[in-house]
């Protein structure tokens, strides 16, 4: 029986340039850190007409760093992101970048949304020059970094189109150089690919990972897709569900630079089992809802 | 053989256009779409036609042109020539007569008055405009329908003027919505005819009562209609530009009203249709004005050439209106329509223009 099955290694050994890598991120600066961060809201349904969506968050995002957050629907991902964000405030606990507590919603904190959002009656040029403008910078100099941007995103050619003349690919593109033009200290994406097909996610996903590297930009990232999270991430924060907390902080063991291939390296499918493991477990065993009468 | 059936069948289908034209919620082909919306006008006006023009259909009175022997006496002798009788009256008054071998009444079956034919409409939409007043100082019809426009223009500009900033405000900030809109929600309610004996009281016989009882029958419902236009844009934008650094205000101006106007501009269109409605409630008040007053003279000389005619010339004001406000539409909103002529141009002319001036206008 045993031997069908490929040996995979454990998800926490890591190869030495792994290892170098992270001890590498370790010396960088704080961006974002997150203290003790809870979330309630008003539910006549519950027992005691709380509903904890997120519950005791501590994490912290260094610069450059890729972070992913994961779990299944309902484990409150989106309203963390959208409380780093400023769109919603906290019930407890601190939001901070550089080290200043959040407050609202701010130009140093870019973000991009699952449903686009791009401003349609503006030309793509114009939704990306949207930020620089809201600052007062409306000289030649933004014009030609919005350029370089839409450049950056490969959208060169389309800088003159609506949005609405646009694929939903290409939309999600606007969307990330739109954030970036601002020069964000962090880049908040909210299920960013969540609407767009499998070969387009795949392509966006390349996408991503190449204007990552270029603009050098620290990235929060929330998903449901395990895939999409390792492929991307330098680390994984999985989150169980009810009430939203966190599972486990999953270092990924795939060397840089990625690609498609590494899908089926022993490493990477050692995380996938892992990420299964942490979510399916909680959304299959029924009395893992136990926490609801807690 | 089953080959063949298939072939045959496959090929019957597009030999039905009628059953491919009545498709549940199919639409239809841009050669179908102009014929039956051609259609749409041309079957009223045959069915008018065909009452007006063939004899048999109803033509329920007879234009005398004989009015036989009126020394016989009877319950209808007041028969004259030139009258329209009912054609029962006619039937009576000739059995009278052929009681005692006396002339017959003769003449065409005709329609009532307040039917006239096409051609006669038709001829009356020219001569209406060239024939003088009956009455010394009444007004001429493209006077009238001069005077008619300009009291919608001043009664729809005012009640923009107030309305659209006030609607805005109220889609934006839940505040001003919670304080102005239940009281005009009330006031919405009451038509705005019943306003128009305190307008002239107040206002007096010009046409400021009139202008006022078209801006009360749209500003309210503009309030209310601008309002939830402003509301309909969605809050992910709001939130988008938010992460980019967006002030309250830059929210307002660059985000909830430039997502707001294409729709606003819907609700114009609509709305000034509505305007046009209150205008002949606005006209009648006081003095007579306008092409109401117009109207009411051609009525009662039984003018009822001119009085289809002059309806058809507001339905065409309105039409023509509309369908230019709906053309210059997709030009202004080339984001919704795709109909981009019209800022190439703008951006050619800018592109022409200076540096200096070039930068001062982004």
């Amino acid at each position: 029986m045993s031997d069908d099955r490929i040996q995979l290694p454990s998800y926490l050994d890591h190869v030495p340039e792994v290892l170098e890598y992270f001890a590498e991120i370790d010396q960088r600066k704080v961006v974002l850190s997150i203290e003790h961060l809870c979330r309630e809201f008003d539910s006549p349904d519950s027992p005691n007409g709380k509903l904890v969506a997120l519950s005791d968050i501590n994490f912290e995002v260094r610069r450059n760093e890729f972070i992913s957050v994961i779990g299944p629907s309902g484990c409150g991902k989106s309203t963390l992101i959208r409380v780093v964000a400023g769109l919603e405030e906290p019930s407890g606990g601190i939001v901070a970048v550089d080290g200043v507590p959040v407050t609202g919603p701010g130009a140093d904190r870019g973000m991009v949304f699952q449903n686009y959002t791009l401003f349609p009656w503006l030309t793509v040029r114009k939704n990306v020059l949207f930020g620089p403008k809201m600052k007062g910078l409306r000289d030649d100099k933004a014009m030609k970094a919005a350029d370089e941007w839409l450049k950056l995103v490969g959208l060169t050619d389309f800088a003159e189109l609506y949005p609405a003349q646009l694929s939903g690919g290409m939309k999600q593109r606007v969307a990330i150089a739109r954030a970036l033009a601002n020069d964000p200290r962090i880049l908040l994406m909210d299920e960013p690919f969540g609407a767009l097909d499998a070969q387009t996610r795949a392509s966006m996903q390349a996408h991503l990972l190449r204007i990552w590297a270029a603009a050098g930009v620290t990235v929060l990232f929330i998903t449901h897709d395990l895939d999409e999270a390792i492929y991307l991430s330098d680390r994984i924060v999985v989150l169980g569900a009810r009430p939203g907390r966190i599972l486990e902080v999953i270092e990924v063991p795939v060397a840089r630079p990625r690609s498609p291939e590494q899908f089926l390296s022993g490493h990477f499918l050692a995380t996938k089992k892992r990420l299964e493991e942490l979510i399916h477990r909680r959304e299959n065993t029924p009395n893992s809802g136990g926490s609801m009468h807690d | 053989m089953t080959s063949q059936s298939e072939t045959s069948r496959r090929t019957a289908l597009p030999s039905e256009p009628l059953a491919r034209m009545l498709g549940v919620r199919k639409p239809l082909d841009a050669q179908a779409r102009f014929w039956i919306g051609v259609l749409a006008f041309a079957l009223p006006f045959l069915s008018w036609c065909a009452i007006s023009y063939v004899p048999f259909i109803w033509h329920p009175q007879i234009l005398v042109e004989d009015a036989g022997d009126s020394k016989i006496p009877g319950q209808n002798n007041y028969i004259a020539v030139g009258d329209r009788v009912d054609l029962d009256v006619v039937i009576s008054r000739n059995r009278d007569l052929d009681a005692v071998h006396a002339r017959r009444v003769t003449g065409q079956r005709v329609n009532p008055i307040y039917l006239q034919s096409p051609h006669a409409v038709a001829r009356a939409m020219y001569t209406a405009f060239t024939t003088a007043p009956e009455r010394d100082g009444d007004a001429w019809l493209h006077e009238s329908l001069l005077q008619s426009c300009k009291v919608i223009f001043w009664g729809f500009f005012w009640s923009a003027v107030f309305g659209l900033p006030l609607g805005v405000l109220c889609g934006t900030f839940p505040f001003f919505a919670r304080l102005f809109e239940p009281f005009i929600d009330f006031v919405r309610y009451m038509p705005a005819p019943v306003f128009g004996a305190l307008a002239l009281t107040v206002l007096g016989l010009n046409d400021a009562p009139k202008i006022t009882i078209i801006f009360i029958g749209t500003f309210f419902q503009m309030v209310l209609i601008v309002s939830n236009t402003t509301r309909s844009v969605e809050v992910s934008l709001l939130q988008a530009a938010q992460t980019l650094g967006a002030s309250k205000r830059q929210l307002v101006w660059n985000v909830v009203v430039p997502g707001a106007v294409p729709g606003l501009y819907r609700d114009m269109r609509i709305l000034l249709g509505w305007a046009w409605t209150y205008l002949v409630v606005a006209e009648l008040i006081g003095e007579k004005s306008g092409l109401s007053a117009w109207l009411y003279q051609q009525q009662r000389y039984r003018h009822f050439d001119n009085v289809y005619a002059a309806i058809v010339i507001i339905g065409l004001v309105g039409l023509i209106t509309d369908q230019f406000l709906a053309v210059a539409g997709r030009y202004l909103f080339p984001w919704e329509t795709g109909q981009t002529k019209l800022v190439r141009v703008i951006r050619a002319m800018r592109r022409a223009l200076p540096q200096r001036a070039r930068l001062a206008g982004t």
